[in-house]
């Protein structure tokens, strides 16, 4: 089963989208991942149906507005009949949107590991347990993967989209459920949480302690291992649920989509990102590559175009004689089309003709990246460039239409 | 008060609005004055590596230009040097499983991996080992643990070498003569909301407030007023257009639309950014239109900056200004 999945492929978005149960959008930080998870799980809503939820993070707010989202915690809500309506488009099935809340997602943790009520008490009241959970390591990615987990098991969704948090490193999302495991599985652990006083004793940790209480202070210290004995009480629930976690990122209902921009630091990451998928044998659907210049803007058509916009609105100061032939026709024409003054479409046309190389150059690059992006995945979508911000619903299937294209 | 004049400068910002290249830039545009600079970069992703076109950068810095030194941080190492310097630990090498014991804690106590990195730093500032230290700080997520991190210590930890160590950096740090923060942005709505964020954020959890802004990739306007009536009409004159230049006239067309429109959209966005923050100066970089990436991209940047910040440096680099093209 598991070598059957990775031998196809999807051949497109709609297809990625109708034959699995979860989607995980990774990528570099500001390339669109909020945006592009949205958008996919509005595409699967609209034209796929069932019932499909997108974990969204930090969305804008223009953009949580339009999904009802924002300050509503830890439910789903569904993005109402209206919406649609108000957009001239009628769904197959329902769009749903959460948003992840950090603090409410660990204080719901604590609740389900916690063995009896005096440890609930204890680790939600302990003066390190906000400033921990909020800082530790990876916590966002772990809350993420653990909130996808519940999320499928509920069995309310057909397809669950997550838009994975922003991240260091993209990769730590796929680690935080093993990190997890070790952390508690880890003997510094065990070892942090003997009762304070007879570690002193011990010839291995006597070094650390004494060098320790010099910089932190003994009472730090005491804070610590009284938190960490605490969190040890649910360490079976907790590794039993990371272990949970991680399987659900490797089975076969799950697929991965790197989202990335055509920059050079982006389309790096997104290469990496796709290698490391691969190679922990995960099911990488689809890269998209957004905010894409247009192929024609490439086209040699384009360029030979451009030239002869340039050399028909060449100034008449520079060359007078010229411009009684063609190409200053050209300008007097068009000036009488659009009813302006033949100086000011002279110096618009010009502009524009000189201004195409800049985007050549960069649209060029990009197709090189794109190409680069292509050998790592089957599948590589490119969404344009956009000329206005995504902020409704109408924007998010402007671009579901093009991941289709 | 000149930002570069100032001996500590954050930089920081979304991920993905081009950071590493500005806190690169302003390094090399301070080198170029004649300053010993340090550039550290704090999220070990390598990218300032690669502004430089340099191998990989480690905690102990290294020459990449003039006047120019480079490095990662790493907790790890800082540790080290830390106990050496300050605890007097004999054995250095007997230190391996105490760093790593030490790492484990500090991944999960508040603020102390925070500590290690901006104690770092100060300890560079106060020393008074490089004229200017410029950091390739944290995404503004992660920005105000760092620079906070002394705040939280003293919060958290009530005696030890480390609270006492607090008072020092905290003053260094909230010091605006000394300390300075640029928060990077692009004319987009995420990373400006981020930036307003932060700006609010900063003073109240860290003491330390923004210094500047530095909006990059803004496109120029190409049109005026006029201008733009006769671009939004040449629909009108397609035909015209297409006899003249050819068909791929199109895409010319639609080049300068996309580049107009997304100007329009950025324009707004600064125009907000402004409106929220008017009290701090915003430094502009213009997009680059250029197909170069690494030191040649953190050069034009550099160009871009030192006209923002009215530095002349002379030599005789004045022809590369970005202005030009862009």
């Amino acid at each position: 089963m598991a070598a059957a999945r990775r031998a196809a492929p999807s051949a497109d978005i709609e297809s990625l989208l109708a034959s699995k149960e979860m989607l995980l959008v990774c990528g570099s930080g500001g390339v669109g991942k909020t945006t592009m998870a949205a958008a996919l799980a509005a595409y699967a809503a609209t034209e796929i149906g069932g019932r499909v939820l997108v974990l969204t993070v930090d969305p804008a707010r223009r953009l949580a507005d339009a999904l009802g989202v924002g300050r509503l915690g830890n439910d789903a809500t569904r993005v109402s009949a209206e919406a649609f309506a108000a957009v001239g488009v009628e769904p197959r099935g329902e769009l749903w949107a959460a948003m992840l809340d950090t603090k409410a997602g660990w204080d719901e943790l604590i609740r389900r590991h916690a063995p009896d009520s005096r440890v609930e008490a204890s680790v939600l009241a302990n003066p390190l347990y906000q400033n921990i959970t909020s800082r530790f390591v990876h916590s966002h990615d772990y809350l993420a993967m653990e909130r996808l987990h519940e999320l499928h098991a509920s069995g309310q969704y057909d397809l669950i989209v997550v838009d994975t948090p922003p991240s260091r490193n993209a990769l730590d999302v796929l680690d935080a459920p093993v990190r997890m495991k070790e952390f508690f599985g880890s003997r510094l652990l065990k070892w942090l949480t003997v009762p304070y006083r007879s570690r002193l004793f011990t010839a291995a940790s006597k070094p650390f302690y004494q060098v320790a209480d010099r910089v932190l202070g003994s009472r730090f210290l005491q804070d610590i291992a009284e938190f960490f004995i605490l969190f040890q009480a649910m360490e079976a629930g907790f590794v039993e649920h990371a272990r949970e976690v991680e399987q659900l990122l490797a089975d076969p209902r799950t697929s991965f989509v790197v989202v990335s921009t055509l920059e050079a630091a982006p389309a790096h990451e997104a290469r990496f990102l796709a290698r490391e998928l691969t190679r922990r044998e995960l099911h990488l659907g689809a890269i998209v590559a957004n905010r894409a210049l247009p192929s024609s803007f490439t086209a040699k058509a384009s360029a030979a175009s451009a030239r002869k916009l340039l050399r028909a609105t060449e100034s008449a100061d520079a060359d007078p004689d010229d411009d009684d032939d063609d190409d200053g026709d050209l300008v007097t024409a068009v000036a009488h089309a659009l009813d302006a003054e033949p100086r000011v479409v002279r110096g618009v046309l010009h502009e524009i003709a000189a201004r195409f190389h800049d985007l050549a150059v960069v649209a060029a690059r990009e197709a090189e990246r794109r190409a680069e992006l292509g050998t790592m995945c089957p599948l590589v979508v490119a969404v344009p460039v956009l000329d206005h911000d995504v902020n409704d619903l109408g924007d998010l299937l402007e671009v579901a239409r093009h991941l289709d294209a | 008060m000149p930002l570069l004049d100032r001996r500590l400068v954050f930089v920081t910002g979304k991920g993905g609005v081009g950071k590493t290249s500005v806190a690169a830039a302003l390094a090399l545009l301070a080198a170029r004055q004649g300053r010993s600079v340090l550039v550290c970069e704090m999220d070990a992703k390598g990218s300032l590596a690669a502004a430089f076109d340099a191998p990989p950068l480690s905690f102990q810095p290294r020459l990449v230009e003039p006047q120019l030194w480079a490095m990662a941080m790493n907790t790890e190492d800082s540790l080290r040097e830390y106990l050496r310097l300050f605890v007097r630990v004999p054995f250095i090498g007997r230190i391996g499983p105490l760093a790593r014991t030490f790492d484990f804690v500090a991944d999960a106590a508040p603020g102390v991996k925070e500590i290690l990195a901006v104690g770092k730093l100060c300890h560079e500032v106060r020393e008074r080992n490089y004229d200017l230290v410029v950091v390739d700080a944290e995404a503004t997520g992660h920005i105000v643990a760092q620079v906070g991190a002394p705040k939280v210590i003293r919060d958290l930890v009530n005696v030890g070498l480390v609270r006492e160590q607090t008072d020092w950096m905290l003053e260094l740090l909230q010091d605006p003569g000394t300390t300075g923060v640029a928060i990077v942005t692009t004319p987009e709505e995420m990373p400006v909301t981020e930036t307003t964020e932060l700006v609010a954020r900063l003073p109240v959890e860290t003491g330390v407030d923004a210094t500047v802004l530095i909006a990059n990739r803004v496109l120029p306007a190409l049109f005026d007023r006029r201008q733009t009536a006769v671009v939004d009409g040449l629909d009108r004159a397609h035909r015209l257009l297409v006899d003249a230049a050819g068909r791929g006239v199109d895409a010319v067309v639609d080049a300068a639309r996309i580049t107009e429109a997304r100007r329009r959209v950025g324009a707004g966005h600064l125009a907000r950014l402004q409106q929220v923050c008017p009290d701090l100066p915003m430094l502009i970089v213009p997009e680059l239109f250029t197909r170069a990436t690494g030191r040649r991209v953190v050069e034009l940047v550099a160009d871009a900056l030192a006209d923002e910040l009215d530095i002349v440096v002379d030599d005789g680099r004045a022809g590369t200004r970005p202005g030009g093209s862009a």
